[in-house]
Protein backbone atom coordinates (compact mmCIF):
# COMPACT_ATOMS: atom_id res chain seq x y z
CA UNK A 1 0.00 0.00 0.00
CA UNK A 2 1.55 3.57 -0.89
CA UNK A 3 2.51 6.23 1.47
CA UNK A 4 2.92 9.42 1.97
CA UNK A 5 6.06 11.07 1.01
CA UNK A 6 5.87 13.49 4.16
CA UNK A 7 3.65 14.53 7.17
CA UNK A 8 3.42 18.41 6.39
CA UNK A 9 1.50 18.83 8.97
CA UNK A 10 -0.01 17.17 12.01
CA UNK A 11 -3.64 17.82 13.58
CA UNK A 12 -1.32 20.35 16.30
CA UNK A 13 -0.06 21.81 13.48
CA UNK A 14 -2.98 22.82 11.81
CA UNK A 15 -4.67 24.00 14.87
CA UNK A 16 -1.73 26.47 15.49
CA UNK A 17 -1.20 27.36 11.82
CA UNK A 18 -5.34 28.22 11.79
CA UNK A 19 -4.63 30.41 15.16
CA UNK A 20 -2.24 32.02 13.56
CA UNK A 21 -4.27 33.08 10.76
CA UNK A 22 -6.53 33.89 13.44
CA UNK A 23 -4.55 36.96 15.02
CA UNK A 24 -3.36 38.05 11.46
CA UNK A 25 -6.65 38.34 10.48
CA UNK A 26 -7.29 40.60 13.41
CA UNK A 27 -4.33 42.14 13.45
CA UNK A 28 -4.25 43.19 9.46
CA UNK A 29 -7.96 44.38 9.96
CA UNK A 30 -8.02 46.29 13.34
CA UNK A 31 -10.39 43.45 14.70
CA UNK A 32 -13.18 41.02 13.35
CA UNK A 33 -16.06 43.84 13.24
CA UNK A 34 -18.01 43.60 10.01
CA UNK A 35 -15.70 40.33 8.69
CA UNK A 36 -17.18 37.85 6.52
CA UNK A 37 -15.54 34.36 5.90
CA UNK A 38 -16.32 32.55 2.91
CA UNK A 39 -15.37 28.67 2.77
CA UNK A 40 -14.94 27.57 -0.99
CA UNK A 41 -15.63 23.97 -1.26
CA UNK A 42 -14.92 21.57 -0.45
CA UNK A 43 -12.68 22.10 2.87
CA UNK A 44 -12.96 25.62 2.49
CA UNK A 45 -15.69 25.53 4.39
CA UNK A 46 -14.83 23.58 7.87
CA UNK A 47 -11.60 25.90 7.82
CA UNK A 48 -13.81 29.31 7.29
CA UNK A 49 -16.16 27.77 10.06
CA UNK A 50 -13.06 27.07 12.02
CA UNK A 51 -11.86 30.56 11.59
CA UNK A 52 -14.92 31.97 12.23
CA UNK A 53 -14.98 30.26 15.70
CA UNK A 54 -11.46 31.03 16.52
CA UNK A 55 -12.30 35.20 15.80
CA UNK A 56 -15.57 34.86 17.89
CA UNK A 57 -13.06 33.52 20.51
CA UNK A 58 -10.75 36.28 20.14
CA UNK A 59 -12.90 39.35 19.46
CA UNK A 60 -16.10 38.61 21.13
CA UNK A 61 -18.18 38.69 17.66
CA UNK A 62 -20.37 36.67 15.57
CA UNK A 63 -18.39 35.99 12.29
CA UNK A 64 -21.08 35.11 9.50
CA UNK A 65 -19.90 32.34 7.14
CA UNK A 66 -20.87 30.92 3.99
CA UNK A 67 -20.14 28.85 1.30
CA UNK A 68 -18.99 29.37 -2.22
CA UNK A 69 -19.07 26.69 -5.28
CA UNK A 70 -17.36 27.98 -8.07
CA UNK A 71 -18.02 25.07 -10.89
CA UNK A 72 -20.34 27.64 -13.10
CA UNK A 73 -17.33 29.87 -13.08
CA UNK A 74 -14.44 27.59 -13.64
CA UNK A 75 -12.41 28.11 -17.11
CA UNK A 76 -11.75 24.38 -17.78
CA UNK A 77 -15.50 23.07 -17.70
CA UNK A 78 -15.05 21.35 -20.60
CA UNK A 79 -12.23 19.43 -19.26
CA UNK A 80 -12.26 19.36 -15.75
CA UNK A 81 -14.50 16.48 -15.30
CA UNK A 82 -17.32 13.95 -17.27
CA UNK A 83 -20.46 15.33 -15.66
CA UNK A 84 -18.76 17.91 -13.12
CA UNK A 85 -21.09 18.12 -9.98
CA UNK A 86 -22.87 21.64 -9.12
CA UNK A 87 -22.73 21.78 -4.78
CA UNK A 88 -24.17 23.99 -2.70
CA UNK A 89 -23.26 27.80 -3.04
CA UNK A 90 -24.86 30.09 0.40
CA UNK A 91 -24.12 33.14 1.27
CA UNK A 92 -26.88 34.44 4.05
CA UNK A 93 -25.44 37.86 4.27
CA UNK A 94 -25.10 41.11 2.80
CA UNK A 95 -22.20 41.73 1.43
CA UNK A 96 -21.90 44.64 0.69
CA UNK A 97 -21.18 45.88 4.58
CA UNK A 98 -18.69 43.40 4.54
CA UNK A 99 -14.86 42.35 4.19
CA UNK A 100 -14.92 39.10 2.98
CA UNK A 101 -11.65 36.94 3.63
CA UNK A 102 -12.57 33.33 1.26
CA UNK A 103 -10.84 30.35 2.53
CA UNK A 104 -9.25 27.57 0.87
CA UNK A 105 -6.91 24.35 1.73
CA UNK A 106 -4.38 24.84 -0.86
CA UNK A 107 -3.43 27.53 -3.36
CA UNK A 108 -1.96 26.17 -6.27
CA UNK A 109 -2.33 27.37 -9.56
CA UNK A 110 -5.09 30.43 -8.70
CA UNK A 111 -7.40 29.48 -11.24
CA UNK A 112 -10.16 28.50 -8.57
CA UNK A 113 -9.37 31.74 -6.39
CA UNK A 114 -10.06 33.46 -9.79
CA UNK A 115 -13.46 31.64 -10.48
CA UNK A 116 -14.12 32.43 -6.98
CA UNK A 117 -13.77 35.69 -6.91
CA UNK A 118 -15.62 36.11 -9.88
CA UNK A 119 -18.76 33.98 -8.53
CA UNK A 120 -18.75 36.01 -4.95
CA UNK A 121 -18.47 39.73 -7.11
CA UNK A 122 -21.76 38.43 -8.83
CA UNK A 123 -23.67 37.97 -5.22
CA UNK A 124 -22.84 41.35 -4.62
CA UNK A 125 -19.67 43.97 -3.93
CA UNK A 126 -18.10 43.43 -0.68
CA UNK A 127 -15.88 46.35 0.65
CA UNK A 128 -13.08 44.41 0.15
CA UNK A 129 -11.93 40.63 -0.52
CA UNK A 130 -9.17 38.30 1.48
CA UNK A 131 -7.69 35.01 0.95
CA UNK A 132 -6.66 33.14 3.40
CA UNK A 133 -4.90 29.02 2.35
CA UNK A 134 -4.17 26.26 4.91
CA UNK A 135 -1.10 25.75 2.17
CA UNK A 136 0.35 27.49 -0.60
CA UNK A 137 2.44 25.03 -2.73
CA UNK A 138 3.35 27.53 -5.35
CA UNK A 139 2.79 27.11 -9.69
CA UNK A 140 0.68 29.93 -9.65
CA UNK A 141 -0.87 30.51 -13.17
CA UNK A 142 -2.24 33.48 -12.51
CA UNK A 143 -1.41 36.78 -10.55
CA UNK A 144 -3.16 35.73 -7.37
CA UNK A 145 -1.72 35.69 -4.14
CA UNK A 146 -3.04 34.59 -0.49
CA UNK A 147 -3.02 37.20 2.07
CA UNK A 148 -2.90 34.88 4.81
CA UNK A 149 -0.64 31.58 4.49
CA UNK A 150 -0.69 28.53 7.03
CA UNK A 151 2.18 26.95 5.26
CA UNK A 152 4.60 27.95 2.30
CA UNK A 153 5.04 24.33 0.83
CA UNK A 154 7.08 24.59 -2.44
CA UNK A 155 6.56 21.40 -4.53
CA UNK A 156 6.98 19.83 -8.24
CA UNK A 157 4.22 19.35 -10.33
CA UNK A 158 4.78 15.71 -10.03
CA UNK A 159 3.48 16.19 -6.72
CA UNK A 160 -0.29 16.18 -4.85
CA UNK A 161 -0.76 17.44 -1.50
CA UNK A 162 -3.33 15.98 0.49
CA UNK A 163 -5.17 18.12 3.11
CA UNK A 164 -7.39 15.89 5.24
CA UNK A 165 -9.91 17.64 7.92
CA UNK A 166 -11.76 16.29 10.75
CA UNK A 167 -15.12 17.39 9.01
CA UNK A 168 -14.19 16.02 6.02
CA UNK A 169 -12.13 13.02 6.52
CA UNK A 170 -12.10 12.01 10.20
CA UNK A 171 -8.46 13.60 10.82
CA UNK A 172 -6.58 16.60 10.41
CA UNK A 173 -3.18 16.71 8.60
CA UNK A 174 -1.65 17.78 5.40
CA UNK A 175 -0.18 15.14 3.50
CA UNK A 176 3.05 15.23 0.30
CA UNK A 177 2.31 12.64 -1.89
CA UNK A 178 3.34 11.20 -5.83
CA UNK A 179 0.91 11.51 -8.04
CA UNK A 180 2.20 8.40 -9.78
CA UNK A 181 1.48 7.01 -6.02
CA UNK A 182 -1.76 8.28 -5.93
CA UNK A 183 -2.94 6.02 -9.95
CA UNK B 1 -30.85 21.52 -1.82
CA UNK B 2 -30.13 17.88 -1.94
CA UNK B 3 -27.10 16.99 -2.07
CA UNK B 4 -25.49 16.40 -5.35
CA UNK B 5 -24.40 12.62 -6.34
CA UNK B 6 -22.01 11.40 -8.42
CA UNK B 7 -23.20 10.12 -11.72
CA UNK B 8 -22.38 6.66 -12.98
CA UNK B 9 -23.36 5.46 -16.53
CA UNK B 10 -23.04 7.45 -19.57
CA UNK B 11 -24.07 11.01 -20.46
CA UNK B 12 -26.58 10.83 -22.81
CA UNK B 13 -26.42 12.89 -25.83
CA UNK B 14 -29.61 14.43 -26.28
CA UNK B 15 -32.81 15.20 -24.31
CA UNK B 16 -35.40 13.71 -27.11
CA UNK B 17 -37.12 12.03 -24.50
CA UNK B 18 -36.45 10.28 -21.40
CA UNK B 19 -35.18 6.83 -23.16
CA UNK B 20 -31.80 6.48 -21.18
CA UNK B 21 -32.00 8.78 -18.67
CA UNK B 22 -31.69 7.05 -15.17
CA UNK B 23 -34.10 8.10 -12.16
CA UNK B 24 -30.59 8.93 -10.71
CA UNK B 25 -29.34 11.46 -13.67
CA UNK B 26 -33.11 12.86 -13.59
CA UNK B 27 -32.91 13.72 -10.05
CA UNK B 28 -29.36 15.59 -10.11
CA UNK B 29 -30.68 17.48 -13.23
CA UNK B 30 -33.52 18.48 -10.73
CA UNK B 31 -30.90 19.04 -8.23
CA UNK B 32 -29.24 21.12 -10.63
CA UNK B 33 -32.43 23.15 -11.29
CA UNK B 34 -32.28 24.45 -7.60
CA UNK B 35 -29.05 25.87 -7.99
CA UNK B 36 -29.79 27.75 -11.17
CA UNK B 37 -32.87 29.03 -9.64
CA UNK B 38 -30.69 30.59 -7.25
CA UNK B 39 -28.42 32.09 -9.97
CA UNK B 40 -32.26 33.83 -11.43
CA UNK B 41 -32.54 35.10 -7.46
CA UNK B 42 -29.42 37.42 -7.77
CA UNK B 43 -28.50 40.84 -8.89
CA UNK B 44 -26.63 38.87 -11.40
CA UNK B 45 -28.53 36.16 -13.26
CA UNK B 46 -26.18 34.71 -15.25
CA UNK B 47 -22.87 32.26 -14.95
CA UNK B 48 -20.29 31.85 -17.41
CA UNK B 49 -20.76 27.58 -17.98
CA UNK B 50 -21.25 28.28 -21.62
CA UNK B 51 -19.27 30.88 -22.24
CA UNK B 52 -17.86 30.41 -26.10
CA UNK B 53 -20.63 28.53 -26.93
CA UNK B 54 -23.84 28.97 -29.32
CA UNK B 55 -27.14 27.38 -29.29
CA UNK B 56 -29.47 27.47 -31.99
CA UNK B 57 -33.75 27.94 -31.16
CA UNK B 58 -34.94 26.07 -34.48
CA UNK B 59 -38.30 26.49 -34.11
CA UNK B 60 -40.07 24.80 -37.22
CA UNK B 61 -43.68 25.33 -35.19
CA UNK B 62 -44.90 28.76 -33.73
CA UNK B 63 -44.11 29.04 -29.70
CA UNK B 64 -43.19 32.02 -27.44
CA UNK B 65 -43.13 31.26 -24.12
CA UNK B 66 -40.63 27.75 -24.92
CA UNK B 67 -38.88 29.34 -27.08
CA UNK B 68 -38.41 32.57 -25.19
CA UNK B 69 -37.52 30.50 -22.06
CA UNK B 70 -35.16 28.17 -23.98
CA UNK B 71 -33.14 31.49 -25.22
CA UNK B 72 -33.50 32.90 -22.04
CA UNK B 73 -32.10 30.07 -20.02
CA UNK B 74 -29.07 29.41 -23.12
CA UNK B 75 -28.49 33.86 -22.46
CA UNK B 76 -28.19 32.94 -18.62
CA UNK B 77 -25.57 30.51 -19.09
CA UNK B 78 -23.42 32.68 -20.63
CA UNK B 79 -24.25 30.84 -24.05
CA UNK B 80 -24.74 33.04 -27.91
CA UNK B 81 -28.21 32.43 -29.18
CA UNK B 82 -28.93 32.27 -33.10
CA UNK B 83 -32.73 31.79 -33.41
CA UNK B 84 -33.93 30.05 -36.60
CA UNK B 85 -37.77 30.58 -37.35
CA UNK B 86 -39.29 28.13 -39.81
CA UNK B 87 -41.88 30.86 -41.08
CA UNK B 88 -39.41 33.43 -41.97
CA UNK B 89 -36.75 31.10 -43.52
CA UNK B 90 -35.97 29.15 -46.76
CA UNK B 91 -38.24 25.66 -45.44
CA UNK B 92 -41.29 27.75 -46.43
CA UNK B 93 -39.30 27.76 -49.92
CA UNK B 94 -39.88 23.70 -50.02
CA UNK B 95 -36.25 22.75 -47.86
CA UNK B 96 -35.79 20.09 -46.38
CA UNK B 97 -35.43 19.72 -42.41
CA UNK B 98 -31.54 17.96 -43.58
CA UNK B 99 -30.53 20.49 -45.63
CA UNK B 100 -31.59 22.98 -43.51
CA UNK B 101 -29.48 21.42 -40.86
CA UNK B 102 -26.86 21.53 -42.80
CA UNK B 103 -26.81 24.84 -43.55
CA UNK B 104 -26.95 25.50 -39.66
CA UNK B 105 -24.32 22.74 -38.43
CA UNK B 106 -22.15 25.38 -41.00
CA UNK B 107 -22.69 28.28 -38.23
CA UNK B 108 -20.94 26.28 -35.86
CA UNK B 109 -23.54 25.56 -33.55
CA UNK B 110 -22.81 23.74 -30.22
CA UNK B 111 -26.52 22.71 -30.00
CA UNK B 112 -30.34 22.64 -31.16
CA UNK B 113 -33.08 22.97 -29.49
CA UNK B 114 -35.98 22.00 -32.10
CA UNK B 115 -39.80 22.33 -32.33
CA UNK B 116 -41.23 20.65 -34.85
CA UNK B 117 -45.04 19.85 -35.55
CA UNK B 118 -44.20 16.30 -36.52
CA UNK B 119 -43.06 13.46 -34.26
CA UNK B 120 -39.83 12.63 -33.85
CA UNK B 121 -38.48 15.45 -36.48
CA UNK B 122 -36.54 16.41 -32.80
CA UNK B 123 -34.72 12.36 -33.79
CA UNK B 124 -33.89 13.57 -37.27
CA UNK B 125 -32.21 16.61 -36.33
CA UNK B 126 -30.33 14.47 -33.86
CA UNK B 127 -29.08 12.36 -36.74
CA UNK B 128 -28.03 14.79 -38.89
CA UNK B 129 -26.07 17.75 -36.50
CA UNK B 130 -23.46 16.04 -35.42
CA UNK B 131 -24.37 18.44 -31.85
CA UNK B 132 -26.63 17.86 -28.76
CA UNK B 133 -30.49 18.44 -29.71
CA UNK B 134 -33.14 19.09 -27.10
CA UNK B 135 -36.73 18.22 -27.86
CA UNK B 136 -38.91 21.52 -27.14
CA UNK B 137 -41.86 19.81 -28.36
CA UNK B 138 -42.72 17.36 -31.52
CA UNK B 139 -46.38 17.00 -32.74
CA UNK B 140 -48.16 14.77 -30.17
CA UNK B 141 -45.30 12.67 -29.09
CA UNK B 142 -43.08 14.29 -26.55
CA UNK B 143 -42.21 17.54 -24.69
CA UNK B 144 -39.40 16.48 -22.03
CA UNK B 145 -38.67 19.97 -20.73
CA UNK B 146 -41.86 20.71 -19.35
CA UNK B 147 -42.42 17.71 -18.09
CA UNK B 148 -39.32 17.96 -16.03
CA UNK B 149 -40.41 21.36 -14.95
CA UNK B 150 -43.91 20.00 -14.17
CA UNK B 151 -41.38 17.46 -12.19
CA UNK B 152 -39.35 20.36 -10.61
CA UNK B 153 -42.24 21.68 -9.41
CA UNK B 154 -44.23 18.88 -7.71
CA UNK B 155 -40.65 18.14 -6.40
CA UNK B 156 -40.09 21.71 -5.10
CA UNK B 157 -44.00 21.11 -3.25
CA UNK B 158 -43.48 17.76 -1.43
CA UNK B 159 -39.73 17.65 -1.31
CA UNK B 160 -39.35 14.48 -3.76
CA UNK B 161 -41.83 12.84 -6.39
CA UNK B 162 -41.78 9.46 -4.41
CA UNK B 163 -45.27 8.20 -3.88
CA UNK B 164 -47.36 11.30 -5.06
CA UNK B 165 -49.99 10.70 -7.10
CA UNK B 166 -50.57 13.40 -10.32
CA UNK B 167 -53.60 13.62 -12.25
CA UNK B 168 -53.41 14.52 -15.43
CA UNK B 169 -57.12 15.66 -16.76
CA UNK B 170 -58.39 16.50 -20.33
CA UNK B 171 -57.14 16.32 -24.21
CA UNK B 172 -54.45 13.42 -23.74
CA UNK B 173 -55.16 12.71 -26.88
CA UNK B 174 -53.65 15.40 -28.50
CA UNK B 175 -50.79 16.12 -25.46
CA UNK B 176 -47.08 15.77 -25.66
CA UNK B 177 -46.88 17.48 -22.43
CA UNK B 178 -49.31 14.42 -20.86
CA UNK B 179 -47.09 11.44 -22.99
CA UNK B 180 -44.20 13.18 -21.80
CA UNK B 181 -45.28 13.18 -17.70
CA UNK B 182 -46.41 9.92 -18.43
CA UNK B 183 -42.97 8.87 -19.10
CA UNK B 184 -41.32 10.41 -16.30
CA UNK B 185 -43.12 11.04 -13.69
CA UNK B 186 -43.09 7.23 -12.74
CA UNK B 187 -39.53 6.60 -13.55
CA UNK B 188 -39.09 9.78 -10.47
CA UNK B 189 -41.37 7.37 -8.14
CA UNK B 190 -45.20 9.10 -8.98
CA UNK B 191 -48.30 7.45 -9.95
CA UNK B 192 -49.65 8.91 -13.11
CA UNK B 193 -53.34 8.95 -13.89
CA UNK B 194 -54.58 10.13 -17.29
CA UNK B 195 -58.16 11.09 -17.43
CA UNK B 196 -60.52 12.83 -20.03
CA UNK B 197 -63.60 11.90 -22.63
CA UNK B 198 -62.87 8.74 -24.34
CA UNK B 199 -62.98 9.63 -27.68
CA UNK B 200 -59.39 11.85 -26.16
CA UNK B 201 -58.06 9.18 -24.08
CA UNK B 202 -55.55 6.72 -25.98
CA UNK B 203 -56.20 3.42 -23.51
CA UNK B 204 -52.45 2.31 -24.67
CA UNK B 205 -50.80 4.65 -22.61
CA UNK B 206 -52.46 2.70 -19.69
CA UNK B 207 -49.51 -0.36 -20.44
CA UNK B 208 -46.45 2.00 -19.70
CA UNK B 209 -45.56 1.56 -16.09
CA UNK B 210 -47.04 3.73 -13.06
CA UNK B 211 -50.05 5.20 -15.56
CA UNK B 212 -53.69 4.53 -15.48
CA UNK B 213 -56.66 6.11 -17.34
CA UNK B 214 -59.65 6.67 -16.72
CA UNK B 215 -62.89 8.84 -17.89
CA UNK B 216 -63.83 9.52 -14.38
CA UNK B 217 -62.22 13.03 -13.01
CA UNK B 218 -63.10 12.59 -9.62
CA UNK B 219 -61.42 9.23 -9.40
CA UNK B 220 -58.01 10.09 -11.07
CA UNK B 221 -58.07 13.65 -8.62
CA UNK B 222 -59.46 10.97 -5.16
CA UNK B 223 -55.62 11.11 -3.25
CA UNK B 224 -54.01 13.63 -6.19
CA UNK B 225 -51.03 15.88 -4.66
CA UNK B 226 -51.05 17.31 -8.13
CA UNK B 227 -53.72 18.05 -10.65
CA UNK B 228 -53.10 19.09 -14.11
CA UNK B 229 -55.19 20.56 -16.51
CA UNK B 230 -54.54 20.01 -20.17
CA UNK B 231 -55.06 22.79 -22.72
CA UNK B 232 -58.25 21.64 -25.06
CA UNK B 233 -56.29 21.96 -28.67
CA UNK B 234 -59.52 23.47 -30.18
CA UNK B 235 -57.34 23.64 -33.24
CA UNK B 236 -57.70 19.80 -33.28
CA UNK B 237 -60.78 19.16 -32.34
CA UNK B 238 -62.34 18.89 -35.94
CA UNK B 239 -62.49 15.33 -36.14
CA UNK B 240 -65.92 14.71 -33.64
CA UNK B 241 -64.02 13.95 -30.67
CA UNK B 242 -66.33 16.22 -27.93
CA UNK B 243 -70.10 16.65 -28.65
CA UNK B 244 -70.01 20.08 -27.36
CA UNK B 245 -67.28 22.17 -25.59
CA UNK B 246 -69.70 23.28 -22.11
CA UNK B 247 -70.63 19.52 -21.61
CA UNK B 248 -66.55 18.97 -22.39
CA UNK B 249 -66.36 22.13 -19.35
CA UNK B 250 -69.37 20.76 -17.37
CA UNK B 251 -67.24 17.25 -16.76
CA UNK B 252 -63.63 17.82 -17.59
CA UNK B 253 -62.94 21.28 -16.21
CA UNK B 254 -60.47 21.53 -13.46
CA UNK B 255 -62.24 23.67 -10.60
CA UNK B 256 -62.61 24.24 -6.90
CA UNK B 257 -65.51 21.85 -6.90
CA UNK B 258 -63.20 19.11 -8.71
CA UNK B 259 -59.80 19.97 -6.31
CA UNK B 260 -62.51 19.49 -2.72
CA UNK B 261 -61.64 15.80 -4.23
CA UNK B 262 -57.97 15.87 -4.35
CA UNK B 263 -55.73 15.73 -0.76
CA UNK B 264 -56.07 18.57 1.21
CA UNK B 265 -53.11 20.74 0.09
CA UNK B 266 -53.15 19.50 -3.43
CA UNK B 267 -51.70 22.04 -6.18
CA UNK B 268 -52.85 22.93 -9.38
CA UNK B 269 -50.75 23.10 -12.95
CA UNK B 270 -51.44 23.65 -16.20
CA UNK B 271 -48.95 23.99 -19.18
CA UNK B 272 -50.45 26.52 -20.94
CA UNK B 273 -51.35 28.44 -22.59
CA UNK B 274 -55.13 28.22 -20.67
CA UNK B 275 -58.61 28.15 -22.37
CA UNK B 276 -59.98 29.87 -19.24
CA UNK B 277 -63.52 28.84 -18.10
CA UNK B 278 -62.99 25.42 -20.77
CA UNK B 279 -60.58 23.35 -18.98
CA UNK B 280 -59.60 25.15 -15.96
CA UNK B 281 -61.54 28.11 -14.05
CA UNK B 282 -60.59 30.94 -13.24
CA UNK B 283 -60.87 30.29 -9.83
CA UNK B 284 -58.38 27.14 -10.06
CA UNK B 285 -55.55 28.82 -12.62
CA UNK B 286 -55.82 31.83 -9.91
CA UNK B 287 -56.17 30.44 -6.53
CA UNK B 288 -53.82 29.61 -3.60
CA UNK B 289 -53.43 26.34 -4.90
CA UNK B 290 -52.50 27.54 -8.36
CA UNK B 291 -48.79 26.73 -9.56
CA UNK B 292 -49.10 27.69 -12.73
CA UNK B 293 -46.97 30.98 -12.83
CA UNK B 294 -44.32 29.28 -10.52
CA UNK B 295 -43.91 26.80 -13.17
CA UNK B 296 -42.92 29.25 -15.88
CA UNK B 297 -40.78 30.77 -13.73
CA UNK B 298 -39.15 26.90 -13.30
CA UNK B 299 -39.23 26.54 -16.56
CA UNK B 300 -35.91 28.90 -16.99
CA UNK B 301 -34.04 26.93 -13.96
CA UNK B 302 -35.10 23.78 -15.28
CA UNK B 303 -33.49 24.19 -18.62
CA UNK B 304 -30.75 25.86 -17.58
CA UNK B 305 -30.00 22.93 -16.13
CA UNK B 306 -30.82 20.65 -19.21
CA UNK B 307 -28.56 23.05 -21.03
CA UNK B 308 -25.30 22.38 -18.31
CA UNK B 309 -25.91 18.46 -18.33
CA UNK B 310 -26.02 17.78 -22.12
CA UNK B 311 -23.31 21.10 -22.99
CA UNK B 312 -20.42 20.96 -20.15
CA UNK B 313 -18.32 18.36 -18.77
CA UNK B 314 -15.28 15.82 -21.35
CA UNK B 315 -17.02 14.24 -24.04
Amino acid sequence: MSAPKATILTADEVRRAMTRIAHEIIERNKGAENLALIGIHTRGIPLAERLAAKLSELEGVDIPTGMLDITLYRDDLSEVAHQPIIRETQVPFDLGQRRVILVDDVLYTGRTVRAALDALIDLGRPVGIQLAVLVDRGHRELPIRADYVGKNLPTASSEVVKVKLHETDGVDSVELWDLEDLK
Amino acid sequence: MTPATSLTGPRPRHLLDFQGWTPERLNALLDNADTMAQVLDRPVKKVPALQGLTVCTAFFENSTRTRTSFELAARRMSADVMTFAAGSSSVSKGESLRDTMEVLTAYKVDAYIVRHHAAGAAHLVARYSGKPVINAGDGRRAHPTQALLDAYTIRQEYGSLEGKRVAIIGDVRHSRVARSNAELLPKLGAEVVLCGPATLLPRDLAALPGVTVTSDPREAVRGAHAVMALRLQQERMNGGFLASLQEYADTYQVNEALMQHAESGAIVLHPGPMNRDLEISSDAADGKRSRILKQVENGQAVRMSVLYHLLVGRE
